[in-house]
């Protein structure tokens, strides 16, 4: 494969800055709603707070890559103090747990960035992070060129790892038809 | 479709342990809007008069506001409504926190409770499915213990607890209903959720909130973020520094506590330390703070960062808020902040307000020292200062000896025990305990917020205009210079000419008619905030606050899809005013309850004050008793309300 240069977005998450208000994750599930902002709720958000007061854990997390299996990791972190589980840590939309799905038809959701935004706009959790824990850096990168699966294509993988190849094809010519 | 509500409310009988979710009519939304609003119409149609606060027919209402749950930033208020155990009212206490955007989300606006469980449960709200569960095993815990295991036991690290601890279970009137960060402290509301048998309510919710008119609704919303950005940035010159900025006052963050220790009153509300602050302390309360603080904290979107976890070795980690940290050490005569942030911690785990049992504390310890209490009521008490207050504490809220008699508030407290107690209850409106503040010149505004606000309590009546006049006329020009939020351009001129001294001064400056204006200002932002779950700290409170009666209409028309503008948003809180006014004298409220207490002012004038209630009382379309007139509550399409006051016997010759 090709190797290209890329603009590389990252988000820098500051923990110590995080006031725990979850303004992130209202949000994030308003602008990825349809249509845009028409409704709201946290459990869609792809953005997700780890989030216990009482023993100071505040982590915002992101939604990443959908996985059809869960993982062996079962580790504990101890950072200052404060336990954390890998699963914690962890952006992958797996099996083993119900975050970043969405809470009706458990379709996996990710992180994308607010692509639809306008450009040059920050993402969203970025824009309504007033206390800066979430800050946007960019910088630019040779990376490989490579193909990356669009909401669909990973909505219908998980559909496929859930119910077999034949039923979801099967399901798509039946409603091709209506 | 229903747009910023969920058109939905849980009706729960204890009594017999039925459970319904019930429809909602959307008229009543236009008509009061939510939270506040709406809780004050179920109290009036289905709580009348002669129904006791500890009556199985007494309702326990958690309310969520129009805009909480959508993305409006800081709308995230719970509005609790009951009558009041301690003040035979209607009390409504609120909250910030987690636990009503969860509310929405699980698919309800309100919680209404009412009867009384035959034993000790828990009510647990997954989205559709509701069960009452046993609490046996919970009986006696911490209110944040009672959280922690809740969650612990159904699994659920996201779901918002609102707990009470162990004063609400024994019925004391100053018992809370306690929510990790935040609480529901005043009048007496975790008494009313001990007496109907719930320890806590737990919810988890992950359904959408519907917006009406999503793209401008944002638009606004992004502004006001901006706002508190710009007010961040720029803090009011010339007021004190907690006033500076948005937000409750920032206690937690600022550690410079000169004003309150030598401005507030120790002990029983009595004693001013001029000279308290000094090098020694400071530097003393300052460490203090800074090793107890693990983090600022904020309640759900909001930006600000009112509250604070606090960690001290020993004890175990809660969240304070405000001025707590203040209220027990100052109670107490303690010098030492540590004691503050220590005894606040069981204080809450026991869950009760930390503005009225300290002075009931120190009103106890009083009687004793005037021989009215006795060796006896005291028996078992430590003799140094901070002993006595966890002596007390324990007693109170456990209701033993002494204890039982002071867990009813000090007014109730002072009439039991008789022989001349009477005397000490000097701080006390509507048999409420107030700020332990007295001052030496009487301003008519604040006269008059003390003297009428429903709430009974003045930082959720005050707010929006200067507390005091400025010096210079150069420092009232700039501030009216960007002061967008008055209503009215004449609000500006009134504070350009309220001088220090001379004519334009307090306590005949502002004038009876201008200080109706101004009340009723301070008033109104008030009342729309609770009804739409809006915190004070970015709308009513602050000075020059992100939220006004400007930008509101187009938010709440925008979010919930209901034709809003400013004359209508203005019906709609004097309606709410009305009802909740109506709610109380049909409970006895007249004109003789609305006293400040005698000593909060040093200058006192009692023609004048007559005459700014007059005034106020003609400015509201009440009667010289503070009753609601027939014809100003059929303008407010409140004839019903005005019909059952006629039957009774309250209104007569409209």
């Amino acid at each position: 494969m090709a190797k290209v240069k890329k603009k590389i977005k990252v988000i820098k998450i500051d923990v110590d800055k995080c006031n725990g208000c979850r303004a992130c994750e209202v949000i994030c599930s308003a602008f990825h709603a349809n249509p845009k902002y028409s409704s709201n709720n946290p459990a869609r958000s792809r953005i997700r707070m780890v989030r216990d007061p009482i023993r100071d854990v505040y982590l915002p997390v992101y939604a990443g890559e959908y996985t059809k299996a869960e993982c062996a990791g079962r580790d504990k972190y101890v950072l200052d103090g404060k336990e954390y589980t890998e699963c914690d840590f962890c952006r992958a939309s797996c099996p083993s747990r119900d975050f970043f799905k969405e809470p009706d038809s458990g379709l996996p959701i990710k992180c994308d960035m607010c692509e639809d935004n306008e450009p040059g706009e920050k993402p969203l959790c970025v824009q309504w992070c007033l206390n800066n824990a979430l800050t946007l850096e960019e910088r630019e990168e040779e990376v490989e060129e490579e193909e990356k699966p669009g909401d669909v294509e990973t909505g219908l993988e998980s559909m496929i790892d859930k119910y077999g190849l034949d039923k979801v094809k099967d399901t798509v010519a039946r409603l091709a038809q209506k | 479709m229903r747009y910023a509500e969920t058109g939905f409310n849980l009706e729960i009988d204890l009594s017999r342990g039925n459970i319904e979710r019930e429809a909602t009519d959307a008229k009543l939304t236009e008509l009061h809007l939510g939270g506040l609003g709406t809780n004050a119409k179920i109290l009036w149609d289905r709580v009348p008069p002669e129904v006791e606060p500890f009556s199985p027919d007494n309702l326990l209402i958690f309310g969520t506001g129009l805009l909480t749950g959508t993305p409006a930033p800081g709308a995230n208020r719970t509005i609790i409504s009951t009558i009041s155990p301690q003040t035979g009212l209607m009390a409504y206490s609120m909250m910030g926190g987690f636990f009503a955007p969860e509310l929405k989300y699980a698919g309800y606006d309100k919680i209404v409770f009412r009867g009384k469980s035959p034993s000790l449960v828990y009510i647990w709200i997954n989205n559709d499915k509701v069960e009452i569960r046993d609490a046996s095993h919970l009986r006696g815990k911490g209110a944040i213990e009672t959280a922690e295991l809740i969650k612990k036991e159904l699994k659920e690290p996201n779901a918002q607890v609102a707990a009470i601890g162990l004063a609400g279970e024994n019925r004391v009137y100053t018992a809370s209903i306690e929510q990790g960060r935040s609480s529901c402290s005043r009048l007496g509301v975790g008494a009313v959720m001990g007496d109907k048998g719930i320890k806590a309510v737990v919810v988890r919710g992950t359904k959408d909130v519907n917006l009406a008119r999503p793209a401008e609704f944002l638009g606004l919303c992004n502004d006001v973020l901006k706002y508190i950005q710009l007010r961040n940035d720029n803090p009011v010159p010339g007021v004190m520094t907690i006033l500076q900025g948005l937000g409750s006052p920032q206690e937690m963050l600022h550690v410079d506590e000169k004003w309150h220790t030598e401005n507030f009153s120790w002990g029983n509300a009595r004693t001013r330390r001029k000279e308290f602050w000094n090098k020694e302390i400071e530097d003393r309360w300052k460490s203090v703070q800074e090793q107890a603080r693990t983090r600022l904290v904020s309640c759900y979107n909001c930006p600000m960062k009112c509250g604070a976890i606090i960690s001290l070795p020993g004890i175990t980690t809660y969240m304070m808020k405000c001025f707590s940290k203040l209220t027990y050490t100052m109670a107490a005569f303690v010098d030492d902040l540590d004691f503050g942030f220590r005894i606040a911690q069981r204080a809450t785990e026991y869950g009760v307000d930390g503005f009225s049992t300290p002075q009931i504390m120190a009103f106890a310890f009083e009687l004793k020292e005037a021989g009215i209490l006795t060796e006896q009521d005291f028996e078992g008490c430590p003799t140094d200062n901070e002993g006595k207050f966890y002596w007390m504490l324990d007693k109170i809220v456990r209701r033993e000896g002494i204890g039982n008699i002071l867990a009813d508030g000090v007014y109730a407290a002072a009439r039991k025990i008789g022989k001349g107690a009477e005397a000490f209850d000097h701080n006390t409106i509507k048999k409420h305990e107030q700020l332990p503040l007295k001052l030496g010149m009487l301003n008519p505004v604040y006269f008059l917020m003390y003297a009428t606000g429903e709430k009974i309590n003045i930082t959720q009546i005050e707010g929006q205009f200067p507390q005091s006049p400025f010096p210079t006329m150069e420092e009232r020009e700039n501030f009216v210079k960007d002061w967008i939020q008055v209503p009215d351009e004449k609000f500006k001129k009134y504070l350009l000419d309220w001088e220090v001294r001379g004519d334009h001064s307090n306590p005949t400056y502002p004038t009876a008619e201008i200080s109706a204006e101004i009340v009723d200002w301070q008033e109104k932002m008030h009342y729309i905030d609770d009804a739409l779950g809006v915190c004070a700290g970015l709308s009513s409170f602050p000075l020059k606050p992100p939220y006004h009666i400007h930008n509101y209409p187009h938010i709440i028309s925008s979010a919930a899809g209901i034709e809003m503008d400013e004359t209508k948003l203005t019906q709609i809180y004097n309606r709410n005013r009305n009802l909740i006014r109506a709610i109380n004298v049909r409970r006895g409220l007249r004109r003789a309850d609305e006293k400040p207490p005698e000593d909060h002012w040093r200058k006192r004038f009692p023609e004048l004050e007559e005459k700014l209630l007059d005034n106020y009382y003609k400015f509201k379309g009440w009667n010289n008793q503070g009753i609601p007139t027939k014809k100003s509550l059929q303008d407010l399409d409140l004839a019903s309300v005005a019909e059952d006051l006629e039957q009774r016997g309250i209104i007569n010759n409209g």
